[in-house]
């Protein structure tokens, strides 16, 4: 008998099939109550697990199942079991709550759109599927997972198949993440290679039976965390693989907002955080994670500060936070790391969401510089979205602030005054970017119609002069949203305020990691106090920047722009990182393609081989057809012969 | 008594008249023939070699190629009374419409 927590994974992969098989025949109505009501119902299957976890002894909080034997051979045993403790509960508690908004949301959002039903297939499909990598308790069945969030971001990136630029996104997104993944297989075979099971708990006990102190240099776990990181860093959207996901902006904006900012993407810091056991006890590999953290971070935050299309600034800004998350990671923070994770899909979210609110009311519209003035029209929207970028600006007491200065703070607290450093700048930049983006939207006086273009919105004139605000189907998951932007933070309270619930809670999940014995020493209230206000302070400057260059003094960006005129159109141009891997990877895979592999080797090799067997054959059967005369006599001359060459044999072999 | 080497040569030259005739005829009821007479050449081998070696392995081997030739024969004659009846002729070569 299934225990209801495995209908959590089930009934999204139920409302995946019933769409799309039957969803062609569906009316719009059905299609979206079957996705919505599917992983509603998980979200209440979540809360439940979470509440039972919660009776439990806080040191013993796992639930586990084993669904069925999956692979069986000789000393490999693979269950598809689920384990449910605090770590993977958290998790599942986002992925279906997020998810479930943001089902709702795109009710109204894909109303016009055709292939209504498809995208709730792919939609609840992703569901499934994160909540097998979220709830697996293996690493390979983790893989399934991990494989089937990127194939759904495929799918949903290029769900408008008639765009070019959409198919090209999701196969860009799709061949970026097969590099990572196959970083990410290769560490599980070489985690079964040594510790001989790919089962979380049992690689975690035979790690610290076989490692009880840190691996010193570069050795066998720093392999297996750099292997799994590469994994990561593809699915995460770091240095060097992050260029997936500003082009991942094609997809509709509910799947920017649910895959690409507050689930899929942060699988790989989730996938970290859970081998928090193998990473602490590889400290030049974490360190490795922390710097690629911290660069990815500032290099997406430069970027988003000049980017204009909406959604684009937030896809940069995503990148940059996920180096936030591993950054924390990185110090040996996985609390914290999965902290700014929570609320990160919750502001985010809500970013994405609010954009998409915009984009919906302009007629997709996404260009910054073509909108303002829109706090009128939009002020449900408006406000959510205040919320949520004061909450990733680090403003208190909204959530952003608290997990942004539990990173900075630990890594601060652990000795890394470089990465507090570069963390506070990237922390004011982002504050300045999403204050930006506001101003830039809803503040002013209106772009649009000024610059409205000729060839386009003709019959859409009577609508686009008074933009209004979607149904309550949209402003609805923002308010919520919103209500969680801002509350979020309250689970993790800083040392000074009370104790942090979530780094409790989850404690139990990093029982195997290595501790330091507090190598780093004590540090006073007084000094994490006065590390916040100037995280706040940071904040605070770079909102105050954004209004004095986008509301008071409105040449100011421009004059800025010409001064540093290299270093804008740069960024502008995404530090050419885009035309630098077509110049070194894919130009270089397309001439060998071109010259060696089809000119050289398919042409002439390969068409060779084949082409001269038939031409063999031709050729001796041209002799040999010769024989065939049709004369009977000729025939009977050949037996003759065959029979005397026989007689012969027989007489020489005998004799 | 004759001698078996007797009758092995008689059915030598037997044979080769056959196939000689099968050769160089091109009337195709004289090749028809021409192969009766190699089958009845191997028959006469072996009754010689059935009463050499006393057993009657050889005899019963002839009954079975009397029987083959008679069906043979009668299959083989079908075909020519269809063929000459087709091209209103006998010659063999000019039955070449198979040739490769």
């Amino acid at each position: 008998m299934l225990p209801y927590f495995a209908l959590i994974v089930l009934f999204p992969l139920l409302g995946a099939f019933v769409n799309g098989v039957f969803g062609k025949r569906f009316p719009r109505r059905l299609s979206a109550i079957v996705g919505c009501l599917t992983v509603g119902l998980s979200f209440l299957l979540a809360c439940l697990v979470f509440r039972e976890l919660l009776l439990l002894d806080p040191h013993n909080r796992t639930i586990s199942f084993k669904l069925f034997t999956w692979i069986e051979s000789a000393d490999l045993t693979v269950d598809a079991a689920f384990l449910l403790d605090p770590l993977s509960t958290i998790m599942i508690l986002v992925v279906t709550g997020v998810g479930f908004l943001i089902h709702v949301y795109s009710v109204a959002y894909m109303a016009e759109e055709p292939g209504y039903y498809r995208f709730f297939s792919y939609l609840n499909l992703f569901i499934f599927m994160m909540s097998v990598l979220v709830l697996a308790d293996n690493y390979l069945l983790m893989f399934v997972g991990w494989e089937g969030v990127g194939l759904c971001s495929y799918l949903l990136i290029g769900f408008y198949i008639e765009r070019k630029s959409a198919g090209d996104a999701a196969k860009k997104a799709f061949i970026v993440n097969r590099i990572g993944d196959v970083g990410f297989i290769l560490g599980a075979f070489l985690i079964f290679q040594t510790f001989g099971t790919f089962n979380y708990v049992q690689v975690f006990e035979r790690v610290s039976g076989q490692f009880p102190s840190p691996e010193m240099g570069f050795g066998l776990l720093s392999a297996i965390c750099l292997l799994l990181f590469v994994g990561a860093a593809g699915k995460s959207a770091q240095i060097p693989l992050y260029v997936w996901l500003p082009d991942a902006m094609e997809g509709p904006t509910p799947v920017s907002a649910l895959i690409h900012a507050a689930t899929m993407v942060t699988a790989g810091v989730y996938m970290i955080a859970r081998s928090a056991a193998l990473y602490s006890r590889a400290p030049e590999t974490l360190l490795i994670v922390a710097v690629i953290g911290v660069a990815t971070a500032t290099l997406a935050a430069c970027i988003a500060l000049v980017q204009t299309d909406i959604k684009r600034v937030l896809a940069y800004s995503t990148v940059s936070q996920l180096g936030y998350m591993f950054v924390a990671a990185g110090v040996g923070a996985f609390g914290a790391g999965i902290f700014h994770l929570v609320t990160h899909a919750f502001f985010k979210a809500l970013l994405f969401l609010g954009s998409g609110s915009v984009i919906l009311a302009l007629h997709h519209e996404q260009d910054m510089l073509r909108m303002g003035g829109l706090k009128r029209y939009l002020p449900i929207t408006f406000w959510t979205m205040w919320v949520a970028t004061l909450a990733i600006s680090g403003i208190p007491p909204l959530s952003g602030f608290f997990s942004k200065d539990e990173i900075l703070f630990s890594a601060f607290r652990l000795g890394h005054i470089i990465l507090w450093m570069i963390g506070i700048a990237v922390a004011a930049m982002t504050a300045f970017y999403m204050a930006r983006l506001m101003f830039l939207t809803f503040h002013g006086e209106r772009r649009q119609a000024a610059a409205a273009d000729p060839s386009g919105h003709a019959e859409h004139g009577g609508h686009g002069h008074s933009p209004k605000e979607p149904s309550a189907l949209v402003t609805g998951p923002l308010m919520i949203l919103a209500v969680f932007s801002a509350i979020a933070g309250f689970i993790g309270l800083p040392a000074y305020l009370g104790s942090n619930w979530l780094e409790h809670f989850l404690e139990p999940s990093f029982e195997y990691r290595f501790l330091e014995s507090a190598a780093h020493g004590e540090h006073g209230l007084t000094q994490e106090i006065v590390l916040t206000v100037i995280a706040v302070l940071a904040g605070a400057i770079g909102i105050a920047i954004a209004y004095h260059s986008y509301i008071r003094d409105r040449e100011l960006p421009s004059r800025v722009a010409e001064r540093l005129a290299g270093l804008y159109s740069a960024a502008r141009q995404k530090f050419y990182v885009d035309e630098i891997y077509d110049r070194l990877i894919v130009w270089p895979i397309e001439r060998v393609s071109d010259l060696v592999l089809w000119r050289a080797i398919d042409v002439h090799v390969i068409d060779g081989l084949v082409n001269g067997a038939g031409g063999l054959v031709q050729y001796w059967a041209n002799g040999l057809r010769r024989i065939q005369s049709g004369y009977t006599r000729s025939y009977a001359t050949w037996v003759l012969l065959g029979a005397v060459l026989i007689f012969i044999y027989y007489y020489l072999v005998t004799a | 008594m004759v001698p078996t080497a007797h009758y092995l040569v008689l059915s030598a030259i037997l044979f080769a008249i056959g196939v000689v005739g099968v050769l160089t005829r091109r009337n195709v009821i004289t090749m028809f023939m021409c192969i009766e007479l190699m089958l009845n050449a191997v028959n006469l081998a072996f009754l010689a070699f059935s009463r050499h070696l006393r057993q009657l392995d050889g005899q019963i081997f002839v009954f079975f190629v009397m029987t083959v030739a008679a069906a043979e024969a009668a299959v083989g004659l079908a075909l020519i009374v269809v063929l000459s009846r087709q091209k209103q002729t006998l010659d063999v070569d000019q039955v070449n419409e198979m040739k490769g």
